[in-house]
């Protein structure tokens, strides 16, 4: 059993044309026993900026909590906001700063940047990054959210294709994996705003 | 080997907790009371090796009493609390963790309304309407998914934990004879019943 699929996760990011959408599970379990079905895993930093923990739930609410402290202090001092680049290489640094003693959570960032241009990126738990231009997955059904995203996926997706195209893949995917699933939030950023909504799938 | 449970109802919150003190064969206490008030309106009924259960839950409790004599009787909301336990228990955790698993419930007059939180040993933290700590969990999570409604009284919310306590008595392999049900809601902290009197030394 490894740390990583203590609580269970299953996370995907997704960009559009000019949008970019965000999708996590809501199971938190202990092994193979669920105790709650609307553990938040995705967090919103700014109206252009969220990021999705997926890993030790621990972990997950104390990395929430210490990105929103660098994000604050940059704030104070800037005098502007972050931009999802810039909050990718914070989440970064912050993972390497405890290399030898990680938070055991594998992250995905999503966003818009000054251009409205969709951002993702995914790193593992001692912040190595990947930017890609179509979607990032984590958790612990990562082989099954591939296998559905690659499939299903095409650029340039308007925000209500890609709503549906990222609930399907996450939905699928999660069906298959005993540690996450037991509902859903999906979240839609334009750079008009966010549209969340709560997917309800198998309750198993 | 500890059993705690927590529902949430209308109005207010019950803890339940298994009264026993054993290590390995020996059997040290019956009439432990595992449910800690933390401050006039919240309690945390603690699983876990007695002396992380003691420390831990005094050590919050403590420091509860401390801002509230601070900050010139303000009180702390049941989610402030909550949030302050997940806080020690994640610094502890890779120092040297305390391995209590808790429910915490408390009623918050601000709002009129109750809470109960689940909070494991590594920190996870998660508002929930009802829940069990320990091997409990297997045998009466399910029961409490059925039985658990919205808009409950206290007597049914205790109905659900002795309805708990009877599946335990039939089919848990650990004998836990004495269990003590405390109420939390607009009037405080109150002992329901108790299997074996936590006062008598």
């Amino acid at each position: 059993m490894s740390i990583l699929e203590y609580n269970g996760a299953a996370i995907i990011a997704m960009a559009g044309k000019d949008c970019v959408a965000i999708a996590a599970d809501t199971r938190l379990g202990v092994q193979a026993q669920t105790v709650a079905c609307d553990f938040r895993k995705v967090f919103k930093m700014n109206d252009r900026l969220f990021v999705g923990l997926g890993g030790l739930a621990t972990d997950v609410q104390t990395v929430d909590q210490l990105l929103k402290f660098r994000q604050n202090l940059y704030e104070l001092r800037e005098e502007r906001q972050m931009s999802p680049k810039v909050f990718s290489n914070v989440l970064s640094n912050l993972l390497y700063e405890k290399r030898f003693g990680p938070y055991f959570i594998e992250p995905v960032v999503a966003g818009l940047d000054e251009n409205n241009k969709p951002f993702l990126s995914g790193m593992d738990l001692i912040g190595a990054p990947v930017y890609t231009d179509d979607f990032v997955v984590t958790g612990t059904a990562t082989g099954n959210m591939y296998g559905m995203c690659e499939t299903l996926y095409k650029p340039d997706m308007e925000p209500e294709e890609l709503f549906e195209t990222l609930s399907q893949a996450l939905l699928a995917s999660v069906d298959r994996d005993a540690l996450s699933g037991w509902g859903a939030v999906v979240h839609v950023i334009t750079k008009d705003g966010v549209t969340s909504r709560e997917l309800k799938g198998r309750q198993d | 080997m500890d059993t705690v449970f927590g529902v949430k109802y209308d109005g207010g919150v019950v803890i339940a907790a298994d009264q026993g003190n054993a290590r390995s064969i020996l059997m040290y206490q019956r009439n432990l009371d595992k449910v800690v008030p933390l401050s006039s309106h919240s309690a945390v009924g603690v699983s876990g090796p007695n002396a992380d259960l003691v420390n831990f839950s005094e050590y919050i409790q403590k420091n509860i009493a401390l801002y509230e004599l601070s900050n010139d009787g303000m009180k702390l909301s049941t989610h402030a609390q909550a949030n302050f336990m997940r806080g020690e228990l994640a610094a502890a955790l890779r120092r040297g963790p305390y391995q209590v698993n808790v429910l915490l419930g408390g009623y918050d007059e601000s709002t009129e309304s109750s809470s109960l939180y689940f909070l494991d040993y590594l920190a996870s933290l998660q508002k929930v309407n009802y829940g069990c700590q320990g091997y409990a969990s297997s045998f009466c999570l399910s029961i409490m998914d059925r039985d658990w409604k919205e808009g409950l009284t206290e007597d049914e919310a205790v109905a659900i934990v002795e309805h708990c306590m009877q599946e335990l008595h039939t089919r848990f392999l650990i004998a836990q004879p004495n269990f003590i049900i405390k109420v939390i809601d607009k009037d405080g902290v109150k002992t329901s019943k108790f299997g074996a009197d936590p006062a008598d030394t």
